[in-house]
């Protein structure tokens, strides 16, 4: 520790030591040799893989509000059994399943108000149905018309971004713009473990960090981004590190456990929302399914990493919850999953004689104004539509 | 009426802007205290305080990318990259947010919001300081881009794209910061976007141009009126996205000649993209090739070198004259 002999541990000197006399340093080191504490990472399980419960953790919601829940749990892996039927019969576009990953999904947007607001990612679709958007247009959305994309009027969400990790920064903006106008909301934005690759993330979790934003970021990692096993993607395999490093309150979290879920995001929000700055979140969870519909996984993930993950099942983990509160029994649970399938095929229906794709309007929305050179294009692709009798 | 340089008069547009309208901020490196590398946000932290001006992180994907949230939120963010070769680091949130964002949310979300950068050579910096890249975000839908020449046609400009409730890509010659004064009124002032200027109307030839090289241009036009006798039609683009066309396309309908200059590359440059025009609405008039004065396909080389790379009046002149000459 060279650094520490500057200023007390120089000895004293005679002259005889030396033929220059050497003057012993006044200022201090810049460099502060205190062992560097970045501070404990809080691990936070209340329903573990057996359902059991740590009872001085759960926080004790109401029956009503456990059930809707339950819910939401249900309705999020119907429709994402029906997408994926639908898109094996050809009739939806390529699309990112969340089999396995309900818990995660819902726990992070259940504790939002509707002034709050919610950044998704492309695999979000659980979030954005608890947040409202309809399943029609999350069906249009999926099956390509323009119209699903925009999030609903009333819903304070952000379209997702297809390159990973691009729209992290903006969410961190509109955050900012809740400081600026003083206005006591915050914004949650998810992303994956792949995406934390990204160095936009970075930058994202530094402005939030430096700008106190009102921000929770919700790493949902599943492991795998695409075929990359996270040992690829991250030295550190503990990515809460990551919001530690910046500076941020970080916490690592059951992914699968819908209480601690929803429990660790209220708490971030709540301090969001009371000016303290932002909360770094990992949700540990696993791609049960496939990266998107375009994708083989047998091809690079063996068999033996999946099945573990099958006992985790957060919904199988709640309804034994439930079920041990005396809140379901199995004919209820069976209800409510025909009741959610039954839904999920109302707006499919709904969607088959709604959606209608309108290339007449793809020039809408890309000024506030278009300016002669694009009415001159839109002109000539409207008369190539005529010409083509497309309505 | 005050004269002013282009960095006095930038500064009036962005100090007006702030008073008249709260959701008007400024973001970006050492633009606080420190009024910015090149002092155009001088006194405005100050006057605003660091609410509204915004010392951020140096990374540029973070100023764009935030700025485009605030935007999302219903703020006007004015963003400064301190010199346009940084810009490359924004090109992500540029081009996947700050681009589309009102076409992906089918007009929810519209980008009211200014990007600012000194752009162009002229200045012996080092490497990445000199660029003029115009041409990639004029290729890129959903953005306009502005570049003024004098201190009146910035302030103007600069309050016109704060104004406007699309992204802008605002480009200041920096050559020109400090160049020359000019007459800019206290007065609120803006121009219409998109509409070029005819600098000097002529009935022998059209010289098109922006930015800085309307110095040079200015230079040579003087030569070639006084010394060559040819009545030289200048016109200034100041946006070079979206383009006036009709403008360009009148003026060489009367010329039958054009020449274009800039500092941007030649290869799939803006000038490239006058030629087409031109091809399209005003082949049967023209009399000669149209030619382009413009820097080589290279990387700006090392400033020892950059007065050779450069265009100059020279070059135009010589330009014009074999223009003339074709028969």
């Amino acid at each position: 520790m060279p650094h520490e002999t500057t200023e007390s541990t120089t000895p004293e000197r005679t002259a005889s030591d030396s033929i220059i006399e050497v003057q012993p340093t006044r200022t201090r080191s810049a460099m502060d040799t205190t062992p560097i504490d970045l501070g404990r990472i809080e691990v936070l399980q209340i329903l573990d893989e057996h359902a059991q419960v740590d009872e001085s953790l759960d926080p004790r919601y109401d029956d009503e509000y456990l059930l809707r829940i339950h819910r939401g749990l249900v309705l999020t892996r119907a429709f994402d059994q029906r997408m994926l039927t639908m898109q094996r019969q050809g009739e939806m576009g390529t699309f990112a399943p969340n089999l396995g990953q309900e818990a995660c999904q819902l726990g992070q947007v259940i504790p939002l108000t509707k002034d709050d607001w919610y950044s998704p990612s492309y695999r979000s679709f659980g979030a954005q149905l608890w947040r409202g958007w309809s399943m029609e247009r999350l069906f249009k959305l999926w099956a390509g018309y323009h119209e699903g994309f925009p999030p609903p009027p009333d819903v304070n969400d952000l379209p997702f971004s297809i390159v990973i990790g691009s729209h992290v920064l903006p969410a961190v903006g509109v955050a900012m713009g809740m400081n600026y106008r003083s206005e006591p909301n915050c914004m949650v934005v998810n992303f994956g473990d792949g995406a934390c690759s990204q160095g936009a993330v970075s930058e994202a979790l530094n402005y939030a960090a430096v700008n106190k934003a009102p921000v929770v970021f919700v790493c949902e990692n599943n492991g795998w981004a695409i075929s990359t096993p996270l040992t690829k993607q991250s030295a550190t395999t503990n990515l809460a590190s990551r919001g530690a490093g910046f500076g941020l309150p970080s916490i690592r979290v059951d992914g699968n456990d819908i209480l601690a879920m929803t429990l660790a995001v209220d708490q971030a929000a709540r301090r969001a929302r009371a000016g303290d700055g932002p909360t770094f979140i990992e949700a540990v969870t696993f791609r049960m399914s496939l990266h998107t519909t375009a994708d083989d996984p047998t091809v690079y993930r063996a068999q033996e990493l999946v099945d573990p993950w099958e006992a985790r099942c957060p919904i199988t983990r709640y309804e034994t919850y439930l079920q041990r509160k005396g809140l379901l029994d199995t004919g209820a649970i069976d209800r409510i999953r025909e009741e959610c399938d039954g839904e999920v095929i109302v707006a499919r229906d709904r969607f088959r004689t709604d959606a209608v794709a309108r290339p007449r309007e793809i020039f809408d929305h890309i000024y506030g104004e278009l300016s002669p050179e694009l009415e001159a294009q839109k002109q000539a692709y409207l008369d190539r539509l005529e010409r083509k009798g497309v309505e | 009426m005050p004269q002013r340089t282009m960095v006095e008069a930038l500064n009036l547009a962005l100090d007006e802007c702030m008073d008249r309208d709260d959701a008007v901020c400024i973001m970006g490196e050492d633009v606080g205290i420190n009024g910015g590398v090149f002092r155009v946000t001088k006194g405005l932290h100050e006057k605003y305080g660091q609410r509204r001006v915004m010392d951020t992180p140096l990374a540029e994907c973070g100023i764009i990318g935030t700025a485009v949230g605030m935007a999302i939120h219903g703020l006007k963010p004015v963003t400064e990259i301190q010199f346009s070769g940084f810009t490359m680091q924004a090109f992500d949130q540029i081009e996947q947010n700050m681009a589309r964002m009102r076409n992906r949310t089918q007009g929810r979300f519209p980008i009211s919001m200014v990007m600012r950068a000194p752009f162009g050579g002229g200045i012996r910096a080092v490497e990445h300081h000199s660029e003029s890249r115009e041409a990639y975000w004029a290729h890129t839908p959903g953005l306009k881009v502005v570049i003024p020449s004098g201190p009146r046609n910035a302030r103007a400009l600069l309050a016109a794209a704060i104004e406007d409730p699309d992204p802008v890509i605002f480009y200041e010659p920096k050559a020109v910061y400090r160049a020359f004064r000019e007459d800019v009124p206290d007065e609120h002032e803006t121009m219409p976007i998109g509409v070029a200027e005819i600098v000097r109307p002529g009935a022998d030839i059209t010289v098109i141009s922006y930015g800085a090289m309307m110095r040079v241009c200015t230079e040579a036009v003087e030569d070639l009126v006084d010394i060559h006798g040819v009545d030289v039609e200048l016109i200034d683009l100041l946006s070079v996205s979206p383009m006036d066309t009709a403008t360009l396309a009148e003026s060489v309908s009367r010329t039958g000649r054009c020449v274009i200059v800039h500092e941007g590359h030649q290869s799939c440059g803006i000038a490239a993209e006058v030629i087409a025009r031109l091809n399209e609405h005003v082949f049967e008039y023209l009399c000669a090739p149209i030619r382009r004065v413009t820097c080589p396909d290279l990387p700006f080389p090392y400033f020892q070198t950059e007065k050779h790379f450069l265009p100059d009046a020279d070059d135009v002149i010589a330009a014009v004259q074999e223009t003339l000459a074709w028969e």
